[in-house]
């Protein structure tokens, strides 16, 4: 139990890696890699779990209470961030090239431009 | 002293944001006369941080979150004299490349300017960060602003796939940083790059840390194409405009290289220490496969603007070499390689443009003879690419020396002959396109070349009365390094105190100053008779290479050199998922050969 | 042949990680002393409640500098792209005929807009803060979409008054840390007093932060989606007609 979530992380970036390397369209392309990116979530997330902690709010909560790891969070904001950045640039990219190309296939497109 | 590190990040982005905010407020000129000042005002920051450093450290708390009990709760920046000096020559290209590209691009201008401006934040910031998540912070962001600016040229297919298979790898890359960052965070409860280094010391899980630093470093290495993770670098250096490619090859590329040598030696030397053999060995080794591939592709090319994508690529696999080697002088070599090949790359990319803009074709051999008569541009092109094989005294043999001394002293003889004639071999393709499209020497087709190119340079500003001066400053530049007195002497003190971890954790964690040694005087030191030998012969090399080169077809050897040749085209295919795959391969492999040796 | 060499490398990377894994500490049981710390002093000495923004926009404020400025770059990056190549931008005409999606988006954007800035308002008191809040209000934005019509938003989601939107956001969050650097201290130095605990002013300078995070990360998701429904959908709703 203490280590499947590590596990699904490793399990959750293969399973990326393997969609990104046998894509035919860029579209599923740039989705494959954002599930890359949410391994890296899993894994920031289960490292800064405390067992029986609540969340770093303390409104209302006496100081000193168990409460899980802030710092994971504020680092898998900022991922976050750059995961739909760069989703956002993959996807504008792959628009642009449907329409030089009329295609989203990358192996059709690498024929082409040689 | 120590407002200025931020500064170097603060200005840059200040400056691209006021472009944008006030894009239909001011005219264009104004606007690039802000840009063209923040990269300037970055550069001479960027110098006096230098100078300031080689007294010590210069450390700088964000928010003023000063460690407390050796544990640091804020980030920081570290600028010692190799980070700030690689901040200024960041600073320096990035401003030649603005004034180029006043003359040269046509487009709208504030979305250029930006870009550059955030590319030029980003990588001071990575070169300065004390924090590991906060270099990869920085890595992303230039990230993003390099895939924007490859698809600038967004009519045509190519650049488009360019930026995409750049984008995927480097995205690739900056996920496995995170998760070797996640790893390091769960051992050791710490971000900052001291903090982890110390923590390290104690011994215990193993593995993790092994996994750890391959994460981590395979992943700076996506980004400094190095061999297997190299393929994505000439799809985008072929296709973004000129002066982008000049920043990229410049610096872009190698402050990858910055990113490994920093958190080897301040994070996990610690662990490593007494393994380092094992560590640098895997990294000599890759270094010594990306500087022999990046020079036999750049022979094979006939896209100028490849060729020279392929050529950056051979003088990264050198530079990693002498990183490799774990050694100051080797690390001071790599510095000053760094250096002399950021300015001489970034010359001749920017000497392309200008054949681009006047002969509106990047093809060797469709340019046989058209750029005759143009003695300037010759002289430039010729003078950076002898100075790219560094004959004694000129352009990179400071650096290759260096190396070569290092490599001495750790008994491996036989890597100065291979670094060297990798070298010429980059230097050969260079000279060859040169005599071709200056000259007009050589044959008019060439088998063993890759197939026609369908393409056709957009049309570009020629106002060669600011092209041209540009261009020839930072050749000249580069060209005079190897004879800038004391240089070899300064790196090589400044690479000393790079690899001091313990110094460098008391500094960071406790404030306590280090005592550095009297500076070194400015004086020319002779350097061995075994590296003048080597600079010699690698340049004879290189100018019977390209003489080769050119009469080929005619000399016959096809038969022989076709089958290799198609082979190695065929792994560059220009698929992103071969480029994926390789990525895999190359970090399984890595990380297998270091699981097998380290633990 | 693509297959025939990654598998093999896929499985080894895998065995590594999990190899790697193996050496970190049991979940559940995170020991390490930057998170302690950090909760520890968070709420005495600057009277912030909420620790995650505590971390985000002030012990690592400058992260969060280069994330605003990815955010930002990236929008110019997709702005450059897809308005490079697009053709002429004729406004479509479309009407939006269906009465219940009228009331609905009278009220709904409205609604989701306020809820937006109380979360970014009450960001160091309770769970919220600028991203998250920024992008509440670009959902709202969004919902007028749907509601009022392409043509109609058109003239909101106009470039001229977005884009300096978007550059105050970012550069606002640079000058108040050049603010501090001005005046001798740290980059990103908090200027105000600590501010009272559990109210709106808690958080000190970091609160300005705050909202420049979020005026950013609005304007920015407003942009990109403007650009994508203009090269995405009006063309598609042209061909329609």
């Amino acid at each position: 139990m203490t280590y499947v979530p590590y596990a699904i992380s490793a399990w959750v970036c293969a399973v990326g890696l393997y969609g990104i390397v046998m894509s035919r369209n860029l579209i599923h392309l740039a989705v494959c890699l954002t599930v890359t990116q949410s391994s890296t979530y899993v894994l920031l997330l289960s490292v800064g779990y405390v067992q029986g902690g609540g969340p770093p709010i303390f409104k209302g909560v006496k100081l000193g209470t168990t409460s899980v790891d802030p710092v994971v969070q504020a680092l898998s904001l900022t991922d976050i961030v750059v995961s739909v950045t760069v989703l956002a640039l993959v996807l504008a990219l792959a628009l642009d090239v449907h329409r030089q190309a009329g295609t989203v296939d990358p192996d059709e497109i690498a024929a082409m431009h040689g | 002293m120590s407002w200025i590190p931020p500064l170097l990040v603060a200005v840059p982005l200040l400056a691209a944001a006021v472009v944008v905010a006030t894009d239909h407020v001011l005219p264009r000129r104004v606007e690039d006369l802000i840009a063209i000042a923040a990269a300037a005002t970055t550069c001479a920051l960027g110098v006096v941080l230098m100078l300031r450093s080689e007294r010590g450290d210069v450390i700088h708390w964000f928010g003023g979150w000063n460690p407390r009990g050796g544990v640091a709760i804020g980030i920081d920046f570290v600028a010692d004299p190799l980070a700030a000096a690689l901040a200024a020559l960041v600073g320096g290209l990035v401003l030649v490349a603005l004034v180029y590209s006043w003359a040269y691009l046509e487009e709208a201008a504030r979305l250029f300017d930006t870009l550059m401006l955030v590319c030029c934040g980003a990588m001071c910031g990575f070169a300065l960060s004390g924090d590991l998540f906060n270099m990869f912070v920085w890595l992303e962001l230039m990230g993003v602003a390099a895939y924007a600016l490859t698809g600038f040229e967004v009519k045509d297919i190519g650049p488009l796939q360019g930026a995409v298979n750049f984008a995927i790898v480097n995205g690739i890359g900056g996920y496995f940083v995170v998760i070797g960052i996640a790893l390091a965070y769960a051992r050791t409860g710490a971000l900052n790059l001291a903090q982890i280094g110390q923590a390290l010391t104690q011994s215990g899980s193993r593995g993790l840390v092994i996994v750890a630093m391959t994460l981590v470093v395979c992943g700076f290495l996506c980004k400094a194409a190095v061999v297997p993770f190299h393929l994505w670098l000439a799809d985008a250096y072929a296709v973004a405009p000129a002066p982008v490619c000049a920043v990229f090859a410049g610096v872009m590329t190698d402050i990858g290289l910055l990113g490994v040598a920093r958190v080897y030696w301040t994070v996990f030397d610690g662990a490593f220490a007494a393994d380092r053999a094992a560590v640098g060995d895997v990294l000599l080794s890759l270094g010594v496969a990306t500087a022999l591939l990046g020079g036999a592709m750049a022979f094979l090319q006939r896209h100028v603007k490849r060729m020279l994508a392929y050529s950056v690529v051979c003088h990264v696999g050198i530079m990693l070499a002498g990183i490799g080697l774990l050694a100051s002088e080797g690390l001071a070599g790599a510095a000053d390689v760094l250096l002399a090949h950021g300015l001489l790359a970034a010359g001749l990319f920017l000497t392309t443009g200008i054949v681009i803009a006047l002969f509106r074709s990047v093809d060797e051999l469709q340019l046989l003879g058209r750029a005759r008569g143009r003695p300037l541009l010759a002289a430039l092109w010729f003078g950076a690419a002898l100075g790219l094989a560094g004959p004694p005294y000129v352009g990179l043999f400071v650096g290759h020396s260096l190396i070569d001394d290092a490599a001495s002293a750790t008994g491996r003889t036989w890597l100065p002959p291979l670094l060297w004639i990798a070298g010429a071999l980059a230097s050969a393709s260079l000279l060859r396109a040169g005599a071709r499209m200056f000259l007009g020497l050589g044959a008019r087709r060439d088998r063993l070349l890759a197939p026609e190119m369908k393409e056709r340079p957009p049309a570009r500003g020629t106002r060669l009365s600011v092209l041209a001066p540009v261009t020839a400053l930072v050749v000249v530049l580069g060209l005079v390094v190897s004879v800038v007195p004391g240089l070899p002497q300064r790196t090589e003190a400044a690479a000393e105190r790079f690899r001091d971890r313990p110094a460098y954790a008391s500094f960071v964690l406790h404030g306590s100053p280090a005592v550095h040694g009297p500076r070194a005087a400015f004086a020319l030191e002779p350097a061995s008779l075994e590296s003048i030998l080597y600079g010699f012969g690698a340049t004879m090399l290189a100018l019977a290479l390209a003489g080769w080169g050119l009469y080929r077809p005619e000399l016959g050897g096809s038969r022989v050199l076709q089958p290799p040749a198609r082979a190695l085209k065929a792994v560059h295919s220009g698929v992103i998922g071969d480029y994926v795959m390789w990525l895999t391969v190359g970090t399984a492999l890595v990380g297998g050969i270091w699981a097998v040796t380290l633990r | 042949m693509r297959i025939a060499a990654f598998v093999p490398a896929l499985v080894v990377l895998f065995a590594l990680l999990l190899w790697g894994f193996a050496g970190m500490p049991d979940f559940g049981h995170y020991r390490g002393p930057y998170g302690f710390v950090l909760e520890r002093i968070a709420t005495p000495e600057r009277h912030v409640t909420n620790v995650v923004n505590a971390t985000t926009y002030d012990y690592r404020g400058f992260d969060t500098m280069g994330e605003e400025f990815i955010l930002f770059a990236a929008v110019t990056g997709v702005v450059l792209l897809l308005r490079g190549s697009s053709g002429s931008r004729r406004r479509a005409d479309d009407d939006v005929r269906s009465d219940s999606i009228r009331l609905a988006g009278a009220v709904a954007p409205a609604l989701v807009i306020l809820v937006g800035l109380w979360l970014v308002a009450f960001g160091f008191v309770t769970p919220g803060g600028g991203f998250q809040g920024g992008i509440a209000v670009a959902a709202g934005a969004l919902m007028l979409f749907v509601a009022v019509g392409y043509r109609a938003w058109s003239t909101l989601g106009d470039e001229r008054l977005l884009d300096p939107i978007e550059g105050l956001g970012a550069g606002g969050y640079a000058v108040v840390g050049l603010a501090a650097l001005v005046s001798g201290l740290p980059f990103l130095t908090n200027l105000f007093g600590p501010g009272v605990v559990g109210t709106v002013r808690s958080g000190g300078s970091a609160a300005l932060l705050n909202w420049a995070a979020a005026i950013e990360v609005a304007a920015a998701n407003v942009i990109l989606t403007t650009e994508f429904v203009e090269q995405y959908i009006a063309p598609i709703v042209r061909r329609r007609r």
